[in-house]
């Protein structure tokens, strides 16, 4: 039986591109020509790099961040928004928009005034996008004047910019969507999500860059990228951020209060985060790190990992996995205290290396120990023992396990009926007995 | 001291196992698991703590990785390029277990011992004087190591040779490829760094015809007596010919080549008779040197040879045949060797009758090394076995004040097993020379 093919289609609060898969505002779309380039690699839809007054860069701006001899787990910039003249960009969305009719063409703005806003969204409309996305994310420069993560970190300036924006688009394009990229330099996203919903954005796009320091250089005293000896916070982004973002994501996407699409951004490096991100509420994701790593023609794997999930998983449309995962991220107070997972290990998968049993003594709840040596003095094979009465079923073991599929966690049957913490507050259900806590 | 022939035949050799860089370092570092009760340190008989100095590389402390090897092995160098690892540390690593590339141990090891040596980094300092001396026979590994311990101590240390090069078969006798006489001479340089380590070459201890030093005079010189003196001088024979043009002893050509040069540009057929890993060596270094046929002739099996399987595979590789269950019957030739006669052996090792002849224009013979032990034997107390010199676990001889450690009592090991025992008899000596009763003179 031919599997049909599933249907990439993604709508982002009525911004359709081909594909989920756009390029954050950031330098892969710093120009026309590179976007073309882009969405002939196959990239559904891309972010224009933002526009604004037009900026003096320094020089250097990129910092990663390395770990393990595995480089750029981390990066981060102090790049700014464009230092192209802005004539330049609006000539080259237009021609853009020729050429690629049915991409998604969103263009990143930021400025200070209601007029400025005005005015660069009617001459962005005039060039052609296909919805704007307001930069009230950037952690580094901009915010030093009162722009990017300065509104962003503000629910009631998020909430006043995002309504004259969506006044001076609905003025010069009546319908055309306005996402909001939110900071994650905040205590709580939802507030930030929700403010943006009340400014009446569209969308929201989410997380922009972290604020941080890469790392530095411990021979000269300065952080890193430096420029002439001394450094400034920047953008922290890349894999590393992937679990942050996630987060921030399906906080939104879960709260009863917000209700409008996400586009996904955060370390998305491959087709399996993006799927991660979709099930966790997005309609679309962002990428900027691995394409600034690797190059657009990443996408090609994205498409195709992507469309391989989606057949062995028997979804036909993207809209079908989106928040797929939502309900499952749940409040700690609503989890199952007597459900009980045990590690076993596999003898014959084992290769005797005993990190299980290190990372179970210092670092864990010293339930492992090393193999005792039999009668003649010698230890026969390098397995570790458990002792299940003291394992709390932390998984630390099976994380720090070199071999796949050697240790795994094991469900047990203690007898209790499923009980949470917030059904023992309110005086029902019993808990089990505490392991692992003499 | 040494000096060594600024053209010599073994600087044609690139390094089979090629150094890391910096990053390849830190990335096979940080492949390593850090076990606990680790296999490979297990499997070294000088006990490096080899997850830590790996660790200490990943983290890009080289320093301290080195400054972890060469507490244990000082000669922590050469040992990283020509210990078999796969048969120690590497073959130990329980990537093993799971069909994985095992860490490569060895190779880390040369990048922070190299780094160390070409940094000048030092770790060690003689210990005050302790006013006892002793004196070490032979300078090569075992001797070396025992006597850096020993300065550790603080006692004043004399290494004779009968040679005039130093470093022992690191110097002379191990394959290019995996150490090359020049880096062993700059490792001995290290180790001597320490300072107070009287070197005396040219100078045969013994009682022998052309001894320089008796052993009386030995004895009566120092408070104790390390002997590190090896093995003797290549096996011959009972076969007729070896005293043809181009048969040659397979220790002594290897010396040849490594300390001076030597044209090979006329041999068109080397045979080397032997299946240990000298003649594996010789096979290597033969086509190495551009002898374009070169062959094995060997009593056992390949199953059964006693060279490291991992090297005679990397010699087939490079295109060595060789002849099981054979053996020499007569070197043939007028003057120069022409050609082998040999018997094919049965299971049994015994001729089955069948012979045939190779030819031949160049033959090593690698069937083993004379032991030296007779040269010692007539001394009371020293008891000889096998030709070796018989010693306890800590390196003591029978006689007291005299220890013993390397090749001249196991027989023939690696560097790495002879590091071990000289470090193993120098905390022997150190306790026997500051015991409480001690009153000078071994």
């Amino acid at each position: 039986m031919a599997t049909k093919k599933p249907d990439l289609t993604s709508n982002t609060a009525g911004i359709i591109s081909p594909n989920p898969f756009w390029l954050a505002s950031a330098p892969p779309t710093n120009s026309g020509p590179q976007i073309m380039r882009a969405f002939e690699a196959g990239w559904g839809g891309a972010v224009w790099k933002t526009l604004g007054q037009p900026v003096q860069n320094v020089s250097s701006r990129f910092g990663g961040l390395n770990y393990n001899g595995k480089r750029n787990i981390g990066f981060n910039n102090i790049e700014l928004i464009t230092d192209r003249p802005l004539e330049s960009n609006f000539r080259e969305i237009r021609e853009v928009k020729r050429e690629f009719p049915n991409h998604a063409l969103i263009i990143s703005l930021m400025v200070e005034t209601e007029k400025e806003w005005e005015d660069i969204i009617a001459r962005t409309v005039d060039a052609g996008a296909d919805g704007l996305e307001l930069n009230y994310g950037c952690p580094h420069g901009m915010c030093e004047r009162g722009m990017g993560s300065a509104v962003g970190q503000e629910p009631e300036v998020n909430k006043r910019l995002t309504g004259w924006a969506k006044k001076y688009a609905e003025k010069y394009s009546p319908g055309l969507p306005v996402l909001v990229k939110l900071t994650p330099n905040v205590g709580d996203i939802v507030p930030n999500g929700l403010a943006a919903q009340a400014g009446n954005a569209d969308g929201v796009s989410l997380i922009n860059t972290i604020k941080s320091i890469i790392g530095l250089d411990i021979d000269n005293f300065v952080p890193v990228p430096t420029v002439g000896g001394k450094s400034s916070n920047g953008g922290y982004c890349g894999a590393a951020v992937k679990p942050i973002a996630l987060h921030m994501v399906g906080a939104l996407a879960r709260d009863p209060r917000f209700n409008i699409p996400i586009s996904g951004i955060g370390g998305v490096a491959n087709w399996r985060d993006a799927v991660e991100f979709i099930l966790m509420g997005s309609s679309s994701v962002q990428v900027c790190t691995e394409v600034m790593l690797k190059g657009y023609r990443i996408v090609e794997d994205m498409i195709c990992g992507l469309e391989e999930y989606m057949i062995s998983h028997d979804f036909q449309t993207i809209d079908e996995m989106v928040g797929k995962a939502v309900p499952q991220f749940s409040n700690w107070g609503d989890l199952d205290l007597n459900y009980e997972v045990i590690a076993k290990i596999d003898a014959d998968k084992c290769i005797g290396c005993y990190d299980c049993v290190v990372a179970c003594n210092d670092g864990a709840h010293q339930c492992m120990f090393v193999a005792e040596p039999g009668a003649d003095g010698v230890v026969a094979k390098r397995v570790p023992i458990i002792d299940e009465s003291e394992c709390v079923g932390c998984n630390l073991c099976q994380i720090v396990c070199p071999v796949p599929d050697c240790i795994s966690m094991v469900q047990v049957d203690n007898g209790h009926a499923p009980s949470t913490w917030n059904q023992h507050l309110a005086g029902e259900g019993q808990l089990r007995y505490k392991k692992g806590s003499h | 001291m040494t000096r060594l022939s600024q053209a010599r035949s073994e600087s044609v050799f690139k390094d089979f196992k090629p150094a890391y860089d910096a990053n390849h370092a830190v990335v096979e570092a940080n492949r390593c698991l850090y076990c606990i009760e680790a296999p490979c340190q297990i499997a070294c008989p000088t006990k490096i703590d080899i997850p830590q100095f790996i660790r200490r590389i990943a983290t890009d402390n080289v320093k301290n990785s080195a400054k972890t090897i060469l507490s244990s092995n000082i000669l922590g160098m050469s040992c990283a390029r020509v210990c078999p690892v796969e048969v120690l540390c590497v073959g130990a690593c329980v990537y093993n277990e799971m069909n994985q590339p095992p860490i490569q141990i060895g190779k880390l090891q040369r990048y922070a011992t190299d780094l160390a040596l070409e940094k000048g980094w030092r770790f060690f300092e003689a210990g005050e004087d302790s006013g006892r001396s002793v004196g070490l026979v032979g300078a090569g590994p075992a001797s070396l190591a025992a006597a850096h311990e020993l300065r550790r101590h603080g006692h004043a240390v004399t290494v004779y040779d009968k040679r005039d090069v130093v470093g022992g078969l690191n110097t002379w006798g191990v394959a290019p490829y995996k150490l090359r006489a020049e880096d062993a001479l700059a490792e001995v340089d290290y180790v001597l760094g320490i300072g107070g380590i009287d070197v005396q070459l040219g100078i045969e201890v013994g009682d022998g015809e052309f001894s320089d030093l008796s052993w009386a005079d030995l004895e009566a010189k120092h408070d104790a007596v390390f002997l590190g003196f090896g093995l003797g001088e290549d096996s011959g024979l009972d076969v007729p010919g070896l005293d043809l043009a181009g048969v040659h002893g397979a220790v002594d050509f290897i010396e040849c080549f490594k300390t001076g040069s030597v044209d090979l540009s006329w041999a068109r057929h080397a045979v080397v008779i032997g299946g240990g890993n000298t003649a594996v060596d010789a096979v290597r270094e033969l086509k190495g040197l551009g002898v374009a046929e070169v062959s094995l002739v060997y009593r056992g099996t390949e199953a059964g040879m006693s060279g490291y399987q991992h090297e005679w595979k990397a010699a087939k590789v490079e295109g060595v045949r060789a002849s099981w269950r054979s053996q020499p019957l007569a070197f043939l030739g007028s003057e120069r060797l022409l050609s082998i006669h040999c018997a094919r052996l049965g299971d049994d090792k015994q001729p089955t009758g069948d012979t045939y002849t190779i030819a031949a224009d160049l033959a090593l013979l690698a069937i083993g090394q004379g032991k030296l032990g007779k040269i010692i034997a007539g001394l009371d107390g020293i008891e000889t076995k096998w030709g070796r010199v018989v010693v306890d676990e800590t390196g003591a001889t029978g006689r007291p004040g005299w220890f013993a450690g390397g090749d001249c009592t196991n027989g023939g090991k690696e560097v790495v097993n002879a590091v071990a025992e000289g470090k193993a008899a120098a905390a022997a000596i150190h306790a026997y020379v500051t015991r409480t009763n001690a009153t000078g003179g071994a």
